[in-house]
């Protein structure tokens, strides 16, 4: 057997052999580097995004940044790309991405997710005249990068002002997804804005995963987990800022009788959530969707941006939804909410970013 | 290896060939079945490999899987089942980083204690899974699956900022500092961008798990105890060394396979660190059978799969159909081998049988008898 074995793997080498060569030697690769590879029939405008991991489809941030999107197809009329990333990739698939969105004419070229700060900043020096756009980071900036960056703490604080006010309790609790720098900014507005309304209150705080393990943005299961144990630990408010894994939460709340609080996009309306939204008191929205369309509008219109661009409150950048209408009618809870949001704009308040 | 006989050839191409040929008509049968056109998506994938910047890719990520499957290879070849290459890789690569960001020294130096602190740590990692298979019996299956999951936290602790990290101002990112640039692995650069100076010594270090293997005493017993451990024994190898040994000469390598990426492309170790390479790993060390011939070329298999079907997706088609095509050559591989080796041995004793018959039985004396 030992022979054959042996032989057998000289014998796939060659084979491997033959498929890489005929793989890599099937085109001159000069070609593809300078001229773009595949597109470049018509010089209008198009705008392109790489998504953060998840891809489309996880009901929360990359689904926001394609409603943005979507929405300067349908009203500047521009054509768009779309690229997702693999997982387990590594910085230089980043960049591979970013320039090759670049080479094909894109503009402007949107990273969403801070990981994709280091290759832009590598990007943007090859394509000058291009605009980069980046979700969530500042740290690399440069004439033709535009850094969009949301207060999500102020959106949580009032979060917490809601959850303080509407809990009989006393508890409540908070679901983070993965423990990273960004979700720590949604549970240190949270904490702060429950703790300024009721002194008293509890915040039980939990994170479903450690990073580079991301599933804690995508496993509802775990989402539902968390939520249970701290339903039984007394809260009955839970603000989960947890991505596709958050719906888990929202469910073990609505099944407990309890109150949800959503994020990121206005989940009371979010159709996969119907069966729950009576139960979702509100959502802090964080308009991805805004910021993506405000910059493709800003590059179709010949004044793009650049620098950053802040969505606080008072751009409506982040916000407390109101649609449910038990959430409308409780006028107390409303009441402190819309005052803290105009404390927060007057800057009386000022919301810490880390916990 | 005496005589190559044109049957031998035969046979030996046979497997790959099967596996290969059979893998693409399942991944075509799979696309034809979604609605998928069966044929344009695998010809995208033929031109992606054409462009010079795909190929650099390609062959980065191939040194990458390189380094991490000999780490494999190594435990296979003394029959342990070392998982843990992902966590090792990691932690040696987190450790690495906070040492190199925190000296400063000539460049060449400062690149070897990089690589020497990467290899400490990945050895020390995969030691105590070693430790608890020789001392308490723990299979390393088990030990060292949970070594990753104790990695991922431990990582995530160290890299606070309260801890060994930084967080740069006005970044969501958590990072252990730039290793300044006496550290970075030179580069080879072309057009279509920079190779990672490190690929070239992860294939160099092919040629040095051959010969260790193959040409000293330790690779002898090493493969002896992997063999048969009662036989090493028996023969004066001391199994509980052994099995330390190959466990951190596993982890070690496996501590090398983020230097491709920490020299020559990050320079510092942050949230979005590739994850998953030593899973890989293990794929493309059963695919090249735990040899470095095949190890390099189903790491470069593996490698194109991955970076041609990225393209893919600005092309309308689900980029996912490189992962259906490398579960499925994993499996054609597995059967196809099996089928050529039964083939093998039954037309072996065919001709045995034959030669009897015509009264040379003394000829098969030298004929080594498929187990």
């Amino acid at each position: 057997m030992r022979r054959i074995t042996r032989i057998a793997t000289v014998g796939i080498a060659s084979a491997a052999l033959a498929l890489s060569a005929t793989a890599c030697g099937g085109k001159k690769s000069s070609d593809a580097s300078s001229s773009s590879s595949s597109s470049s029939e018509s010089k209008s405008a198009s705008a392109a995004i790489a998504y953060d991991v998840g891809g489309r489809g996880d009901q929360s941030f990359n689904d926001a940044a394609y409603a943005g999107l979507e929405k300067a197809a349908k009203d500047l009329k521009v054509k768009t790309a779309e690229a997702e990333p693999t997982e387990g990739e590594s910085e230089a698939d980043k960049v591979q991405r970013l320039t090759e969105l670049a080479r094909k004419g894109n503009n402007p070229v949107i990273g969403v997710g801070f990981s994709y700060a280091p290759a832009i900043e590598k990007v943007a020096k090859k394509f000058p005249n291009t605009t980069f756009g980046i979700i969530d980071d500042t740290s690399k900036t440069g004439s033709n990068i535009a850094n969009l960056v949301f207060n999500e703490e102020q959106g949580s604080y009032l979060a917490g002002v809601a959850a303080a006010k509407a809990s009989k309790t006393g508890t409540v609790g908070f679901i983070g997804g993965v423990e990273v720098p960004l979700i720590k900014k949604f549970q240190a507005g949270f904490e702060q804005g429950v703790k300024d309304t009721n002194p008293n209150a509890k915040v039980l705080s939990a994170y479903l995963t450690q990073p580079p393990d991301f599933s804690g943005f995508a496993k509802p299961d775990l989402g539902k987990a968390a939520a249970k144990g701290q339903l039984d630990g007394g809260a009955d408010v839970i603000y989960a800022a947890a991505g596709l894994a958050g719906s888990g939460a929202i469910e073990a709340a609505s099944s407990a009788g309890k109150w949800a609080i959503g994020v990121d996009s206005d989940q009371y309306n979010q159709p996969g959530l119907a069966k729950y939204k009576d139960h979702i008191l509100t959502s802090v929205t964080k308009d991805v969707s805004l910021a993506v369309f405000d910059l493709i509008k800003s590059v179709k219109d010949g004044k793009p941006e650049s620098g950053e661009v802040r969505y606080g409150l008072d751009k409506n950048g982040v916000a407390l939804a109101d649609s449910n209408p038990q959430y409308k009618a409780m006028s107390d809870v409303t009441a402190a909410v819309e005052k803290a949001k105009a404390d927060i704009i007057a800057k009386k308040i000022n919301v810490k970013t880390a916990p | 290896m005496k005589k190559f006989d044109k049957d031998r050839l035969l046979l030996a191409a046979a497997g790959p060939v099967l596996a290969l040929v059979s893998a693409l008509v399942l991944t075509m049968i799979v696309l034809a079945a979604s609605g998928v056109d069966p044929i344009d998506p695998l010809r995208i994938m033929i031109e992606q490999a054409g462009y010079e910047d795909i190929q650099v890719l390609i062959v980065n990520q191939a040194g990458i899987y390189f380094l991490a499957a000999l780490a494999v290879a190594i435990g296979f070849r003394m029959n342990l089942f070392n998982i843990g290459v992902d966590g090792q890789y990691r932690l040696a690569a987190m450790v690495s980083a906070v040492v190199g960001a925190a000296v400063s020294l000539p460049a060449p130096l400062h690149i070897l204690l990089i690589v020497l602190i990467a290899m400490a740590t990945g050895a020390f990692w995969a030691g105590i899974a070693g430790i608890l298979k020789a001392r308490r019996g723990v299979s390393e299956v088990v030990s060292t699956i949970m070594l990753n999951a104790i990695a991922t936290s431990l990582i995530a602790w160290l890299i606070l900022p309260k801890n060994l990290g930084v967080q740069p101002a006005g970044s969501n990112d958590l990072t252990t500092g730039d290793i300044p640039e006496s550290g970075w692995f030179p580069a080879v650069s072309l057009s279509g961008g920079d190779i990672y100076g490190f690929t070239f010594i992860a294939f160099a270090l092919g040629v040095v798990y051959w010969f260790v293997l193959n040409r000293t005493r330790f690779g002898f017993d090493l493969r002896a105890s992997g063999a048969s451990e009662s036989a090493a024994q028996a023969s004066g190898v001391e199994p509980k060394k052994m099995i330390m040994t190959a466990m951190l000469i596993s982890g070690a390598v496996a501590g090398l396979t983020g230097m491709p990426l920490l020299l020559g492309e990050s320079h510092t170790y942050n949230l979005s660190f590739p994850l998953g390479v030593g899973f890989t790993g293990i794929t493309v060390a059963l695919l090249g059978r735990n040899n470095p011939i095949g190890i390099f070329f189903s790491a470069f298999l593996i490698a194109f799969i991955d970076k041609a079907s990225a393209g893919l997706d600005t092309e309308g088609y689900a980029k996912e159909i490189g992962t259906i095509m490398q579960g499925l050559i994993v499996i054609a591989v597995v059967v196809s081998y099996e089928l050529v080796r039964r083939y093998g041995i039954r037309r072996q004793q065919q001709k045995v049988g034959e030669e009897l018959a015509a009264g040379h039985a003394l000829k098969t004396d030298n004929k080594e008898v498929a187990a």
